[in-house]
């Protein structure tokens, strides 16, 4: 049997391709205006993970404090350092930690959770990025009390120029620097839209990638200057600068860049803007590739998960 | 101007089994390049070459047996599915009210729902909170919608998903079986609003095995069939070709007789 209606049917296809970088954009540009959706089940998931619990998203804040607090006393004691000025420093890179370590493992998930609503509800993939990225953000919003709190507890200690470990770099001290994270945990945000993208996708197709990323990122964390300081490796090198190749243990790791354009002004460090510069590149070069893999793959999504 | 147009649309699913979808498969594929055939995922072909213009103020039915691919057509149509191979073209607002069990999260209120649902279909909070109390009316579930989506049962979670969706004024709505799981008394209540809402110029999909239902709303068919789009034309001539014989003969000229075959077609 022939069908039988053919004759009204528009004649030729449209020349728009599926795989373009327009509609690549227009996919990001699009989650962008759905921004009053992803920022509703943000709030929803944290709502959510707490329902039935008495002080409900405090918990968050409570187990990092705890942490911060166990972490820190812990490693002063072990590295022989002074508790007022190594206690902040551990809190607010584990706080910063804690949200890059939230974006990758979850970013690797973002599709495959989402399954039942790709399936089901057409809307731009990147909406589920941006819900992940903005309850990561609402996370550290209840971590930064602890900061606050810490803060508060030692500012005599971090007020003037001090050093966290003896022989280490001296920094400045908490100065008007700290409106510098306020650039610096944006970039952070955007780096971590197209990390969740990339690996999102790329975890969608090959369901290998994170049980390979949670097994590597406690390597990472390890790796990480955050329960020790990068000034260790100034006070080993002998404080011969930059040449020698201990350094590299922090410099070739990226998180260590990420960390520090957010927790140096915080905690009154110096700026290095060099820090800043590898960012800047990761966000460029990161996002092309993002885009790359969204061009080619966006539509290929609701397919694989 | 809504419509939808596609154009010798192929929907391939790639099965990828636990050993073809890792990274090792690949590589070792790659490296020993002999195992070809067994390295290749399978694909199924869900939908295959398909053609089809559909235009504002068309109400088409859609028929066919189960896994002939009437729930993939609606996702192609919905644009959550882009051809694998061919184009698609959809101009309108989609409102999809699929497979209910899923899209809607059990744990949260019904009020909940309600908004990530309109949020999903692009209304804004606003406007959904204006739209909240005529939902709750039109759905009768009152102080229901406080409970989370888990204790609903399967016909309140239609009337939540029909009463979202129809008071949004969405320009295409894509219906797939499984709104017959609600009471007559609410079907009543819903064909008033679906008739409406078809009348204001939109554009209609509705996929049901109901002769009555596919009477009462839509005026041409799709008869799909293995993948391909078998037959589109009147429903009466799609519904008699399909079914083989004409389900509307009997209930023009003796109304009273009971329609035979309410829920035929399987």
């Amino acid at each position: 049997m022939q069908a039988t209606s053919t004759l009204d049917q528009a004649e030729a296809p449209p020349a728009v391709k599926s795989r373009s970088f327009k509609r690549a954009f227009a996919d990001v540009r699009e989650a962008w205006d759905h921004r009053e959706l992803w920022g509703h089940l943000g709030w929803q998931d944290i709502k959510q993970r707490y329902r039935r619990s008495v002080i409900g998203p405090l918990w968050i804040t409570i187990s990092m404090g705890t942490t911060a607090l166990a972490l820190g006393l812990l490693y002063s004691v072990l590295f022989d350092t002074n508790v007022p000025t190594f206690l902040p420093y551990v809190t607010v890179g584990f706080i910063i930690w804690n949200f890059i370590l939230g974006c990758i493992t979850e970013g690797t998930d973002v599709f495959i959770a989402n399954e039942g609503l790709i399936k089901h509800l057409p809307a731009p993939i990147t909406v589920h990025v941006m819900r992940m990225v903005w309850r990561q953000v609402l996370f550290l919003a209840h971590n930064l009390v602890v900061y606050a709190v810490v803060l508060a507890i030692f500012f005599t200690a971090l007020d003037h120029p001090y050093t966290i470990t003896k022989g280490g770099i001296e920094h400045p001290g908490i100065s008007w620097t700290i409106v510098l994270a306020i650039p610096g945990f944006a970039l952070l945000a955007v780096n971590a839209v197209w990390i969740a993208l990339l690996f999102g996708v790329i975890s969608t197709r090959f369901r290998d990638i994170p049980p390979v990323v949670n097994s590597f990122i406690n390597l990472v964390f390890f790796m990480t200057p955050i329960v020790w300081d990068a000034g260790v490796l100034q006070r080993v090198t002998g404080g011969s600068g930059d040449n020698d190749w201990r350094m590299l243990i922090a410099e070739l790791n990226p998180v260590y860049h990420f960390v520090e354009v957010v927790r140096a002004p915080l905690l009154g460090h110096a700026v290095d803007w060099h820090h800043w510069a590898v960012v800047g590149g990761f966000t460029v070069v990161g996002w092309f590739a993002a885009l790359v893999i969204l061009r080619n793959y966006r539509a290929r999504v609701s397919y694989w998960v | 101007m809504v419509s939808i147009d596609v154009w010798n649309a192929s929907v391939d699913f790639p099965i990828f089994d636990a050993k073809s979808r890792s990274l090792k498969k690949l590589a070792l594929g790659k490296v020993g390049g002999k195992i070809e055939s067994e390295g290749r995922v399978p694909i199924i072909e869900a939908l295959h070459d398909i053609t089809l213009s559909l235009k504002d103020g068309d109400r088409v039915g859609l028929v066919g047996h189960n896994g002939a691919g009437k729930s993939t057509l609606l996702r192609l149509l919905a644009g959550i599915y882009e051809p694998t191979r061919g184009q698609s073209r959809i101009i309108g607002k989609v409102a999809p009210v699929f497979d209910l069990g899923v899209g809607m999260d059990p744990e949260i209120s019904g009020y909940e729902n309600i908004m990530i649902r309109g949020l999903f279909l692009g209304m804004s909070r606003k406007q959904m909170e204006t739209r909240v109390d005529d939902i709750a009316q039109f759905t009768e579930l009152g102080d229901y919608l406080q409970m989370p989506l888990r204790t609903y049962s399967t016909g309140m979670r239609v009337r939540l998903a029909l009463g979202v969706v129809t008071s949004i004024n969405p320009e295409i709505l894509l219906l797939d079986e499984g709104i017959g799981a609600v009471d007559a008394a609410f079907m009543a209540k819903a064909r008033d609003r679906l008739k409406d809402l078809v009348a204001r110029s939109g554009l209609l999909v509705f996929a049901n095995h109901s002769d009555e239902f596919l009477g009462e709303f839509c005026d041409k068919a799709i008869w799909m069939d293995e993948g391909h789009v078998k037959m589109f034309g009147g429903l009466r001539e799609v519904l008699t070709a399909y079914k083989g014989y004409d389900p509307f003969e009997r209930k023009h000229p003796h109304e009273e007789t009971p329609v035979l075959s309410g829920n035929g077609g399987e």
